[in-house]
């Protein structure tokens, strides 16, 4: 069962996240959106969304960073495992209770208001509540943690998460005895990645992409499409060369 | 120069009367859907008044708009990319739906429903968003319609700038317009430029803005980004949405919806050929005054063989240069100078142009007495304040309007010469530096308005737009999701879908 949880379990959820995404991209576009719930009611939404997204951001990168980065990296610029679990445990720590308030409050303005109630779906209540349950336990893991801060019970999960990312079999095997609430924390995270593309989450990816080329690629502000075959200078070129044909006397077409 | 072209529109306030079978048209064809029940792409409001939504010409309040920085540049008022990114959890400064109005049905059965009771049975409002009962309608998509209300709420009209406001709201001296509004199809629109996801574009070809519902991810900068406040969320689909300019009609040849319908005959639709390459220049100028002569300078002169040639060599298809040369439209705002863009200061360079009312003379008891220069009433005595209407439609510079109200007095002057002394006064036409020829065809297109002389609409030219075997086994007009069968409203894999809304029934 462990080995299934944390072995396999980990490949269905990723798998699923990456082609259900890609199937709802091409497939269903228009369903493809953030749902955000602010015209109807800005009440409780300003604080709480800013404080859930930053807090949720903020911890979303202090994993991805934490966990990713190869244990030789940090031993070869000098930071002990303590330092990296101390680190994480106060800036995860702050993170959490940060998302933790606007979470709730945005969970409290959604089962509240009636005008957000109305509007909401099964799944923009159960995802919210799946995230809270998962901050909670999050949260839950420093206690934990605090208990031994010399940075070792966190080399697991590192080996973990690399081992699974890069294919190794028994990567399970590295976090066998670890305390229940981070096995909790994980198997729900993963739970997370399965939902994803059948949820509201499918923003996240816009979140990251969107901004991006809004800022690098696109030059100035504007957007103007065409739907002509050619782009303006093969029209150009094309409309001079047959300008260059009918002579020098002929400045415009025959009408 | 790069020479594009624009289906423009032009509103003759001085025919508007306020009769709403524009919205009402528009509502019926484009916003009956749940989402956008209090969205009315095209709307009409009466001045003075703050408007739909409340205060939407306020943008120290929402931020619409762009403003020159120092060095000359331009950036949305709401921020610049940074800014706009940082907001994108929560935008501060996007309208709340109580701002537009919470919309509302009654219960109508109710009223052949209801058992024997010792009250006369009423139709009660209730919330389209909740279904809740809703106690007492606070406001509506038309809440001060032929002036309804305080005129201390209503005189909050941000066009009241600079203007003695007190003595209009003395019943003597108070006057009334009616503006009807829809989007503006900007030249320098910034809901496209707020947009993250790219989702909002003009078209080349038409110069038609649109909202791709397959890209729009509701990020909501676009709302607050667009000063004439005409871009809407639909809470129910999470996606914006917007004015069309009914794009079907207008690639077949066919006027808007609200124009087609429009029972004063105000409205015209015509080709005006632009230099894209102005329009930065033009959106940038230093005063908020020069904006509209900066406008008028990106127009070009479809007349002129240089841009006839220059059109020709950016493919703009022949009968498009054709109808530009009969556009009523570039009548209007270039040949005659009676017709005026809607707020120029915002910078957006807006394609739907306004022609400012006449209006009786101010004051009854001084009729004997008009202000008369050259058998012509002063048209700074009319009752709509010259600085109000200027506020509206020049940024607050009052000689373009003076001209344009003075040339449409000058028409009525003639004609009547014309048609009661059957007399060609070309002293009057002179006097607003025009001929008594041109008077008659302004007479003809402005006054009597035939379908035919309000609109010059060239259809799409498919063969360049379109690939026959792109739109092969296509699925043609769909609303937002393409070919897919996941449509919106039904339960998919992919969003779950609450409960079909109902209003819940009286029982007894």
């Amino acid at each position: 069962m462990h080995n299934f949880l944390f072995g396999i379990y980990p490949y269905i959820a990723l798998s699923v996240l990456l082609i259900g995404s890609v199937v709802r991209y091409e497939r269903d576009p228009f369903t493809w959106k953030s749902s955000s719930s602010q015209m109807l009611r800005r009440k409780q939404l300003i604080i709480g969304s800013i404080l859930f997204h930053v807090g949720v951001l903020v911890i979303f990168v202090g994993h991805l960073v934490g966990l990713l980065t190869p244990i030789a990296i940090f031993d070869a610029i000098g930071i002990s495992h303590g330092a990296k679990q101390l680190l994480a445990v106060i800036a995860g720590g702050i993170a959490g209770v940060m998302a933790l308030v606007g979470g709730g409050m945005l969970m409290h303005r959604r089962w509240t208001d009636p005008r957000i109630r109305k509007t909401s779906s099964f799944a923009d209540i159960a995802i919210l509540a799946l995230l809270l349950a998962q901050l909670v336990l999050g949260l839950g893991t420093v206690f934990v943690s605090l208990q031994h801060l010399d940075g070792h019970e966190m080399t697991k999960f590192m080996s973990w998460a690399q081992g699974i990312f890069t294919f190794r079999s028994g990567a399970a095997a590295q976090i066998e005895g670890v305390a229940l609430i981070f096995k909790l924390h994980l198997f729900l995270g993963l739970t997370i990645f399965l939902v994803f593309p059948f949820t509201r989450l499918v923003h996240i990816a816009s979140g990251i992409f969107a901004p991006l080329r809004y800022l690098f690629l696109r030059a100035g502000y504007q957007l103007v499409r065409s739907r002509r075959h050619r782009p303006l200078e093969e029209r150009r070129r094309a409309y001079d060369k047959v300008q260059a044909k009918r002579g020098p006397s002929a400045t415009t077409p025959a009408e | 120069m790069r020479v594009r072209a624009q289906i423009g529109k032009v509103l003759n306030l001085d025919k508007c009367i306020g009769c709403h079978t524009c919205s009402v048209t528009c509502k019926n064809v484009w916003t009956t859907r749940e989402g956008v029940e209090y969205a009315w792409f095209n709307n009409v409001e009466t001045k003075p008044g703050t408007g739909y939504p409340t205060d939407w010409e306020n943008q120290k309040r929402w931020n619409g708009g762009w403003v020159r920085s120092a060095s000359g540049k331009l950036h949305p008022k709401q921020g610049s990319k940074w800014r706009i990114l940082a907001n994108i959890f929560a935008n501060p400064a996007m309208p709340e739906i109580d701002d537009y109005y919470e919309p509302f049905d009654f219960d109508y059965d109710h009223l052949k429903s209801a058992p024997d009771m010792t009250a006369f049975p009423t139709a009660r409002p209730r919330s389209k968003i909740t279904g809740e009962r809703m106690e007492k309608i606070e406001k509506g998509p038309n809440w001060e319609e032929i002036l309804g209300g305080e005129f201390s709420k209503r005189s909050q009209d941000y066009n009241f700038d600079q203007v003695q406001k007190d003595i209009y709201g003395e019943y003597e001296n108070t006057f009334m317009m009616y503006l009807p509004r829809l989007c503006e199809h900007c030249l320098n629109p910034t809901c496209s430029a707020s947009c993250p996801s790219g989702a909002i574009y003009k078209r080349e070809e038409d110069g038609i803005v649109l909202i791709d519902q397959e890209k729009c991810r509701g990020w909501r900068m676009c709302i607050s980004g667009c000063p004439y406040k005409k871009v809407y969320y639909n809470w129910d689909t999470g996606k914006s949405e917007k004015c069309t300019f009914c794009y079907p009609r207008i690639e077949s040849g066919q006027p808007t919806v609200c124009s087609e319908t429009c029972v004063g005959r105000i409205r015209y639709l015509g080709v005006i050929l632009y230099d894209a390459d102005k329009i930065e220049a033009a959106a940038s100028a230093e005063r908020e005054t020069d904006l509209y002569g900066a406008q008028l300078d990106v127009f070009l002169d479809p007349n002129d063989p240089e841009v006839i040639a220059a059109a020709r060599r950016d493919g703009v298809p022949e009968d498009w240069i054709e109808a530009a040369k009969v556009s009523p439209v570039w009548k209007m705002a270039m040949d005659w100078k009676v017709a005026f863009p809607l707020h120029p200061e915002y910078r957006t360079l807006p394609m739907v142009w306004y022609i400012p009312p006449l209006s009786p003379i101010q004051n009854a008891a001084q009729a004997g007495q008009i202000a008369m220069s050259d058998q012509m009433p002063d048209v700074r005595s009319l009752r709509i304040p010259v600085k109000y209407l200027a506020n509206m439609l020049t940024a607050g510079d009052e000689e373009p309007i003076v001209h344009a109200l003075e040339r449409m007095s000058a028409m009525r002057l003639y004609m009547r010469a014309l048609s009661v002394d059957g007399v060609r006064d070309e002293a009057i036409a002179a006097r607003v530096g025009m001929s008594g020829r041109v008077i008659e065809d302004m007479y003809k297109i402005m006054a009597i308005a035939d379908y035919e002389d309000r609109f010059a609409i060239p259809t799409a030219h498919r063969e360049q737009n379109e690939h026959g075997a792109d739109i092969r086994g296509g699925c043609g007009f769909t609303d937002g999701n393409g070919c897919s069968t996941g449509e919106a409203g039904k339960t998919t894999l992919f969003g779950g879908k609450k409960k079909k809304f109902a209003l819940p029934q009286e029982t007894f």
